[in-house]
C-alpha cells in the first residue's frame, strides 16, 4: 500500500521530482494494477486488453458443440436461437453511396424484432451493414470502429474504406471455421471517392459498385439491376434503394417491416429515413425526394384492367 | 459382444421456462417476470426471482437457463461494483447495456443460454428498455417480452403499447407514452393471460418500477391498488419499487 500513497500523494519537493514520479507512474501503471482493479475495464469487457479473448468449452470439438446448440438450420429445435434473415443493399453512383436495409430479425419462424438497426454507424464516414448473426456484425463492426479511431490518432488521417474493410476481413478470417456468420458491406467516402467493400465470415472481400446480401438479396437485385446506372440523381438513387428493399420485404418472408435508408456523401453519411414496408405498398414513401406519389404495390397498375379490379366508374 | 464406439454429447444447457417483460414510460420503466422455475413438466420451485436490481437506475431480467442466468447476473453486479469503486458513481444504463453486450459476446463460442432485458432510466431521465440475444446483439426499445410465453405476450404488447393494428378515433391520436397505472395493468394482464395459456408461467409475479428523478408517475395511483415496496439504495434521485402479486399455481 506504500506505493499507493506515494503514487497519489500531491506533495513533491521539486518540479523535476514530480516529473520523474509522473513518468514512473505511467510505466508502472500496467505492472502494479490491472485495469480491472480500478474498474476502468468496465464497459470494455473482454476487449480492454486490446485483443479480445473468448471462453471455449472444454470438449474435443468446440465448433461442433456450438453448432449443436445454435444452428437452427440443421436443427430447428436447438436451444439458442441466433437472429437471422435479412435484406441489405448498397450501391455506388455519381452522387455517392446508397445504403438500404430492412429491419426484420427472425429466430426460426418467429419474428423476434421488426425494428432492428441493420446499418451500423462505424464513424461519421463509414457505414457497415448487418446480415447473418446480429451479434457478430454488431460486435465486430463496433470493434472495427475503435480501430478506425486508433488509426486516425496514430496517422493523423482517416482510414480508407479499403483498409478498414481489410482489417475486418483479416479479423474474421482468423476465426474461420469457428462459426461466425456475417455478410457485410463496408461503405464510405475516402480520398479515392465513394467505395463499397463486401466482407463475409468466409474471408471473402470484394470491391464493387453494387451488392445485395441476405435471404432477400435476389429480390432486391431484380429491382436494383434494372434501375441502376451511374448517372442516377440523388433522388432517383434513394428511390431505387427504397424500392429494392420494399421488393425484398414483399417477396421474402424473412425480410420486411421497415426500410432504413442512408446516403454517403463527400462529407460523411446522412440518414435519409425510415419507411414502413406496408405503407410503401399501399401509399408509397410519402412526400420525399424521388417519391412516385403512389404505392409500390401493383394494384395501382392493374386498376380498372380486370373484372376483379373494375374501373371506379363501373364499380359505382 | 463387440465394443461399440461410445459418443457422448456435451449438453450443459436446460430450459427453465418462465417469462419476462419490460415496458418504458416517459419517466419510468417497469421490468417484470414470473417466479416459477420448471424443467420439463416438473416445477422445481414457485419462487425463483428472474428480475434483479443492479443500481437505482437499472434493473435486469434474465430468462432461459436459470444457472447461466444467475451466474451472469452475479458477474454483471461484480463489474458494476468495480465501476462504483473506481468512479464513485453508478454506471449509466447505456453503458451497462454495452457492458452486457461485451460480456455475452465473450462467450460467443460457449454461450450463456440467457435472454436478457435491461430496463431503467437513461441519463436524460427517460425510461429505457434494452433487449439482448444470447450472444450480445442488442437494441433499445419501448417494450419487449422474452421467454417461454414471448410469442403470447409480445403481440399483446405490440397492440397495447405501440397500438399496432388499431386506428385512432377520428380527430384523435394515440399517446406516445402511457401512464404508470395503465402500464402496470397491461403487465398484470400479460402475465395472467400467459399463466392461463402457458404451462411454464405462473406462481408469482415480480414487477420492478424504476422512477426518474422528480417523477410524478406515482401520483394518481391508488395507494391501496398495488403493494409498493421501496428498494431504493442511494440518494441519487431515482427510486426503485417492487410489487409482488400472486399468479395461479396450477
Amino acid at each position: 500500500m506504500n506505493s499507493l500513497v506515494q503514487r497519489f500523494s500531491t506533495s513533491s519537493s521539486t518540479p523535476l521530482a514530480a516529473l520523474h514520479k509522473a513518468a514512473k507512474v505511467v510505466t508502472e501503471e500496467d505492472d502494479d494494477f490491472s485495469d480491472a482493479a480500478w474498474g476502468s475495464e468496465a464497459g470494455f469487457g473482454n476487449i480492454a486488453k486490446g485483443v479480445p479473448s473468448f471462453a471455449v468449452p472444454a470438449v474435443a470439438d468446440p465448433t461442433a458443440f456450438l453448432r449443436l446448440h445454435t444452428d437452427d438450420h440443421a436443427d430447428p429445435s436447438c436451444r439458442i436461437k441466433i437472429q437471422h434473415g435479412t435484406t441489405t443493399l448498397a450501391f455506388r453512383f455519381k452522387g455517392g453511396v446508397i445504403v438500404a436495409v430492412d429491419s426484420r430479425a427472425t429466430a426460426g419462424s418467429y419474428i423476434a424484432s421488426g425494428t432492428v438497426k441493420k446499418v451500423i454507424e462505424i464513424n461519421p464516414y463509414l457505414l457497415g451493414t448487418m446480415a447473418g448473426g446480429a451479434a457478430d456484425c454488431q460486435y465486430w463492426e463496433t470493434y472495427l470502429g475503435m480501430h478506425c479511431r486508433l488509426h486516425e490518432l496514430r496517422n493523423k488521417e482517416r482510414i480508407s474504406v479499403s483498409a478498414a474493410s481489410k482489417f475486418l476481413s483479416n479479423l474474421v478470417y482468423s476465426y474461420k471455421g469457428m462459426g461466425l456468420s456475417m455478410g457485410t458491406m463496408i461503405c464510405g467516402w475516402d480520398k479515392t471517392g465513394p467505395s463499397i467493400f463486401y466482407v463475409d465470415s468466409d474471408g471473402t472481400r470484394l470491391k464493387g459498385d453494387l451488392f445485395s446480401v441476405g435471404s432477400g438479396s435476389t429480390f432486391a437485385y431484380g429491382v436494383l439491376d434494372q434501375g441502376y446506372h451511374w448517372d442516377l440523381t440523388d433522388e432517383e438513387a434513394q428511390e431505387l434503394g427504397r424500392r429494392s428493399i420494399y421488393a425484398a420485404g414483399h417477396r421474402d418472408a424473412f425480410s420486411g417491416n421497415t426500410v432504413n435508408l442512408y446516403h454517403v456523401k463527400e462529407h460523411g453519411w446522412e440518414f435519409i429515413g425510415n419507411y414502413d414496408v406496408n405503407k410503401l405498398h399501399y401509399d408509397g414513401p410519402g412526400n420525399v425526394a424521388g417519391s412516385p406519389g403512389h404505392g409500390y404495390g401493383y394494384d395501382i397498375r392493374v386498376e380498372g384492367l380486370s373484372s376483379a379490379n373494375p374501373p371506379v366508374a363501373a364499380a359505382a | 459382444m463387440t465394443q461399440q464406439p461410445q459418443q457422448h454429447a456435451f449438453n450443459p444447457y436446460t430450459e427453465n421456462g418462465g417469462t419476462i417483460l419490460a415496458i418504458a414510460g416517459a419517466d419510468f420503466t417497469v421490468i417484470a417476470g414470473d417466479t416459477r422455475q420448471s424443467e420439463g413438466y416438473s416445477i422445481q420451485t414457485r419462487y425463483a426471482p428472474k428480475v434483479f436490481k443492479l443500481t437505482d437506475k437499472a434493473v435486469l431480467a434474465v430468462n432461459g437457463f436459470a444457472a447461466d442466468g444467475n451466474m451472469f447476473v452475479k458477474k454483471v453486479k461484480q463489474r458494476l461494483e468495480w465501476y462504483r469503486h473506481a468512479h464513485a458513481k453508478d454506471m449509466p444504463i447505456r453503458s451497462i447495456a454495452r457492458l452486457i453486450q461485451t460480456m455475452l459476446y465473450a462467450r460467443r463460442f460457449f454461450p450463456y443460454y440467457v435472454y436478457n432485458i435491461l430496463g431503467g432510466i437513461e441519463e436524460d431521465g427517460t425510461g429505457a428498455v434494452y433487449s439482448f440475444d444470447p450472444v450480445g446483439s442488442y437494441e433499445r426499445e419501448a417494450c419487449r417480452a422474452a421467454g417461454a410465453a414471448q410469442a403470447l405476450v409480445q403481440p399483446f404488447l405490440d397492440n397495447q403499447i405501440y397500438f399496432k393494428n388499431q386506428t385512432p378515433a377520428p380527430g384523435t391520436v394515440f399517446p406516445q407514452h402511457l401512464p404508470l397505472s395503465t402500464v402496470l395493468e397491461i403487465v398484470i394482464d400479460s402475465f395472467t393471460g400467459a399463466t392461463e395459456r402457458h404451462i411454464e408461467v405462473g406462481d408469482g409475479l415480480e414487477m420492478y418500477v424504476v422512477l426518474s428523478k422528480n417523477s410524478n408517475a406515482l401520483q394518481g395511483l391508488r395507494a391501496d391498488a398495488h403493494s409498493f415496496q421501496e428498494v431504493t439504495s442511494t440518494a441519487d434521485g431515482e427510486r426503485v419499487f417492487v410489487i409482488r402479486r400472486d399468479l395461479k399455481k396450477d
